[in-house]
Parts: structure tokens; C-alpha cells; sequence
């Protein structure tokens, strides 16, 4: 069996009597395009959290690329290749577009915590960060700040940054969410041209996305994974249908 | 797409404009204009002269954490007053140079501020305003019992200042007012360096969003009690100047009216702006001037009253309002 590129055993967390995370064994190749799905409250972004490491679990391991990063801190993760964007737009609202992701390269590269020179001087981190820019067609914005971007175009700059780390795992915590259904096409577009060498995991509401998207689908339900296949088995799968239905139209 | 659009030529301008971004602009010249011009303006006035320029940097300090990495302290003036005291002491027992006093305190401080930053830095919001708050009492009280050492309540006096580079400080307060430009000055080299390197960007970024610096992998509790304790040394320096210039340490340098003024100061000037608080401490200072003879006993009301009206509408104090008038006129002018 070839080395996951990212892999849980039976990882757990309850909030008293609460489980939030029940025992989840999961895997995600090398250069997948995997989802996650599930209805509100089946503990996805828990999971999300769990993995990057903004909560610690009561029980289980994390593996990254066969390493076990349970107990590393979320920086040393993201380090390791372990990016994230967020459901709500996570970004730095008042700073230029270029500088968002400026500050993700040069944390990439080391040189985020440097006192002495100005960070105008490090042309090679910000014609990096340019260049990630025009590869998501929002470079006419570079120095515009974010809060004046379309909602739409924020999205993109979220995925900007996460590029920034250069991801070898990377979890998409419902990356249109918000979006007119009109953009969220450039969106989608993105997400495919993403290389292959970086195993992505959407957390997606959006069925449409998930199944253009996916070539392996997880369900998740109280905190428990429910059943794991590709599309087709998924989409056919009565256990699926009965958890969506009156949660919304099945897809 | 629009990726394929824009021109390598258009890229370099792009880049070329975002990293000018640090380069100094001729308005930058302009306090410093008005420090010269005051020393001939207001040749009776350089002792209180040295004590704004020392408040101004003490406010400067104060701006580094509250305005860039966004940490509210109600407990500043512990930093303040540890420089002062440690400056103080030296003086008193036979180490009366000002300059290595003024290292000495800025070291003590920023070690004050670096064993209690690990501590209160791990908390937010409230429990961090609170625990400023106590670190700061903690050490009033302990300047307070501990008479025998800094005079308690009485105030440390006995303070030898030796010349400084071989000026004597005069009763006009001429060396003092120099001698704390200069060190103003040198602050604020330091400061303006360390917000526009990758550092204080990112304290920035913390300030704008601390779940995403995380999700970046920047190790967000060093970035701040690196800061924490900058300022904290640079807090330590101005309590260091006002007792070398002074000769005298009272309990007030660590009082909890010292964290407030300040913080009233730099909010009037408007605040991550780094010059908040050279504008902020000559208005706060003029007002009280102006508000203690019209009503000597209740001229607190009245500074609290303009704070109200600044924060209601004028928020980003005298900055922001510029802000807001200058683009108006340009809108006019359009």
C-alpha cells in the first residue's frame, strides 16, 4: 500500500458529552481530488480543525506523508505542507491583495519574523506572490485591498494565499461558499487547475462542485464517517439519500 | 481569465510600487522640523519640552503594540516606570551616566516586559486587558512597600546625573530637551524599521486576522512577545529619560493614570500610525493646560468628555480626521 498523503486513525474529540469526532479512519492519496460531505453539524469542519491543529484530539493520530504530526502546532503543520482556506473569508481585510499573499510566501520561505530589512526589499517573495496572482486572474488587483474586492474575487485571493504556502495537502473548507452561482464557475475552474502533485480535500456543501470536482467522495454524520466511495456509489447510495433528505434535494 | 492580459511591464510597476511602500516621505521630515524650531521658538518652555519628547516616545512604544499587532494594555506604564526606577537607582548610587542608564533601564524593561508578556500574551480580549492591568499594579505596589529602596511613597530622590557626552543638564533644561530628541530620534529609527519589515507586517496581519497568520504558519506568540518586549524596552527608555532629566522618580511613573494617559494620548492622535503620538501627546497636553485653568478641580471631565467626541466622530483621532478632510477636498477638487 503506497504512503497516504494524508491519514487519521481513529481520531476522536467530545466537547463533554458531546462527540464530535467519532473514531475517524480516513485517507487521502497522493495528488486526490477527494470531498467531504455530510448535512449542517456533521462535524466536517471539526474535522478540518482537528487535522490542521487549531483543536486537539481526545484520542487518535494524524499522519502527514507517514509522519505523525498529532502533536505538532498548527505553524509546524503548515510548514510541513498542511494548508488550509476557510469557509468564512479568512484574509487580511485592510492589506493590499499582493500582500495577503506576500505574507504567506515569505512565512514560506522563513522570512517572515526578519526585523532588519523592509519587506519592500524582497523582490523575489513579492514577485512570487505577483506571479500567483496572475495565474488566478486577479493581478489587476494587486494593491487594491481586499474589502474592496467582489465577494467572488476575495474567494480567489483565499485560495491565493493558501498557494502561497505551496500546499502538498490542501483542504478547501467550502471554497464557493457565498458565491453567485455565476462565479462560482472561475472558482471551480481554479480549483481543477490546481497541479496534480498536491492532494486536495474539499469540504463542499455545493453537490454540483462536489461532483464535477470529486473522484472520491466521503460522507460524514454525527461526527462519524458514513460511507466512502466514488461518485457514482455515493450519488446511488440509499444511506446517503436518507441522510440528505429533508436536509435538502438530493443531488 | 485575465491572467494572460497583463504585460511583464505592468507586473514590474505593480512590484515596483509595493515595495517603494517604505521609502520616506518629506511629511516624515516634518516633526523633527518642528523639534529644532521649537528649541528657538520656545526657549523658556525646553524642560517641558523634554518631558513631550519623552511622553511622545513613551506613546510611540505604546503604538507598536496597541496600533500594529493590535494588543490592548491598560498596564504600559509598567515598562515606563521599571525604566524610570532602574534609571533612578543607578543615579542615586554612584552610577550617574545617563547614557548606559538609559541601556541598563531599557534592558530591565524589556526583560519586565518579555517574563510577563509569556505570561498575560497566552490570554485575550478582556482577561488580557485585565492581567496588564494587574502586572502593572503589582509593581506599584511593590515600588510602594519597598521604601527602603525607591523612597515609596515619597519619591527617589538623591539622584547624581553625570553630564551627558559632556554637557552638563542646565536648569533651562537645553541639554534635556537634546538629549531626549535625540534619543526620540534614534527610537524612532528603530520603530519605523521594524514596521515596515516582514516582522511588523505580520504583526499587522495578526492584527487583521490571527486565525489566518496561524493557518500561514507563523508563530504568532513569539511575533507578539517579540513586540511585547520591544516595546516594552522602548517604554523603558522614556521612563529612563523623564527621571535622568528630572532627577526624580515618584510612584506615579507606574501608576495606573500613567497607562490611561497615554493610551488617551495616542487615541487622540490616532493610533498604527506611528505618529499618533507625536501629534496626541502635545494635544493631550495642551488641552489639560487649557481645561486645568478654566476648571482646576474637574479638567479630567473635560479630556474625558473630548475623548468621547473623538472616538464617536472622529475615530482614528487627529490622523483619521485629516484622513477624512483631505479626501473630501480631493473629491471637491475633482
Amino acid at each position: 500500500m503506497s504512503e497516504a498523503a494524508l491519514e487519521t486513525q481513529g481520531l476522536s474529540m467530545s466537547f463533554g458529552a458531546l462527540r464530535v469526532a467519532n473514531d475517524i479512519d480516513f485517507r487521502l492519496e497522493p495528488g486526490a481530488r477527494h470531498a467531504l460531505i455530510g448535512p449542517n453539524g456533521a462535524g466536517k469542519t471539526t474535522f478540518v480543525n482537528l487535522v490542521t491543529g487549531a483543536l486537539q484530539p481526545s484520542a487518535g493520530r494524524i499522519m502527514l506523508a507517514g509522519h505523525d504530526i498529532t502533536r505538532l502546532a498548527q505553524a509546524q503543520r503548515v510548514k510541513r505542507g498542511l494548508v488550509r482556506t476557510f469557509q468564512i473569508t479568512a484574509l487580511f481585510r485592510g492589506l493590499s491583495v499582493l500582500e495577503n499573499v506576500t505574507l504567506a510566501v515569505g512565512e514560506r520561505h522563513g522570512v517572515g519574523g526578519d526585523m532588519l530589512r523592509p519587506s519592500g526589499s524582497r523582490r523575489a517573495v513579492i514577485a512570487e506572490a505577483y506571479a500567483l496572482l496572475e495565474r488566478l486572474g486577479i493581478a489587476d488587483e494587486a494593491l487594491r485591498p481586499v474589502k474592496e474586492l467582489a465577494y467572488g474575487r476575495q474567494r480567489l485571493v483565499e485560495i491565493a494565499v493558501a498557494l502561497g504556502l505551496d500546499p502538498k495537502v490542501l483542504l478547501l473548507d467550502e471554497p464557493a461558499a457565498g458565491v453567485p452561482s455565476a462565479e462560482s464557475g472561475t472558482i471551480i475552474e481554479m480549483i481543477e487547475r490546481l497541479p496534480t502533485g498536491i492532494a486536495v480535500l474539499i469540504i463542499e456543501h455545493d453537490m454540483d462542485l462536489v461532483f464535477r470536482l470529486a473522484r472520491r467522495i466521503t460522507v460524514m454524520v454525527q461526527g462519524a464517517v458514513l460511507v466512502e466511495g466514488p461518485p457514482q456509489e455515493i450519488a446511488a447510495d440509499p444511506r446517503v439519500r436518507q441522510v440528505y433528505l429533508g436536509e435538502r434535494e438530493p443531488a | 481569465m485575465t491572467a494572460e492580459t497583463a504585460t511583464p511591464l505592468a507586473a514590474a510597476a505593480v512590484i515596483d510600487a509595493f515595495s517603494r511602500r517604505h521609502r520616506l516621505h518629506w511629511a516624515e521630515a516634518i516633526p523633527w522640523v518642528l523639534m529644532v524650531g521649537a528649541y528657538f521658538v520656545f526657549p523658556d518652555y525646553l524642560a517641558l519640552g523634554a518631558q513631550v519628547l519623552a511622553t511622545i516616545l513613551f506613546g510611540l512604544s505604546l503604538d507598536l503594540i496597541l496600533g500594529y499587532a493590535g494588543i490592548v494594555t491598560l498596564g504600559h506604564a509598567a515598562f515606563f516606570g521599571t525604566g524610570a526606577y532602574v534609571a533612578g537607582l543607578l543615579a542615586a548610587h554612584g552610577w550617574g551616566e545617563p547614557i548606559t542608564g538609559l541601556l541598563v533601564a531599557a534592558l530591565a524593561a524589556a526583560a519586565v516586559g518579555f517574563v510577563s508578556g509569556a505570561v498575560v500574551l497566552r490570554t485575550q480580549g478582556l482577561t488580557l486587558l485585565m492581567l496588564t492591568l494587574v502586572v502593572a499594579t503589582m509593581l506599584y505596589e511593590a515600588a510602594n512597600k519597598a521604601t527602603p529602596i525607591t523612597g515609596g511613597a515619597d519619591g527617589l530622590g538623591g539622584m547624581d546625573v553625570w553630564p551627558v557626552l559632556g554637557f552638563r543638564f542646565d536648569l533651562f533644561g537645553k541639554v534635556a530637551y537634546w538629549y531626549c530628541g535625540a534619543a526620540l530620534f534614534a527610537s524612532w529609527i528603530v520603530a519605523r524599521n521594524i514596521v515596515h519589515s516582514p516582522f511588523g507586517r505580520s504583526l499587522t496581519g495578526i492584527r487583521e486576522n490571527e486565525r489566518r497568520m496561524h493557518a500561514i504558519g507563523s508563530p504568532v506568540f513569539w511575533r507578539r512577545l517579540a513586540i511585547y518586549t520591544i516595546a516594552a524596552g522602548m517604554a523603558g527608555v522614556a521612563g529612563a529619560l523623564i527621571a535622568q532629566t528630572t532627577a526624580f522618580v515618584g510612584l506615579g511613573v507606574l501608576s495606573f493614570d500613567r497607562s490611561g494617559a497615554v493610551l488617551i494620548m495616542l487615541i487622540l492622535g490616532g493610533v498604527g500610525r506611528l505618529y499618533g503620538a507625536f501629534i496626541g501627546v502635545p494635544l493631550y497636553m495642551i488641552l489639560q493646560d487649557q481645561f486645568a485653568e478654566v476648571d482646576p478641580v474637574y479638567w479630567y471631565f473635560w479630556i474625558g468628555l473630548i475623548l468621547v467626541l473623538v472616538v464617536v466622530f472622529a475615530p482614528g483621532g487627529a490622523f483619521g480626521f485629516a484622513d477624512r478632510l483631505i479626501r473630501r477636498l480631493r473629491r471637491r477638487a475633482r
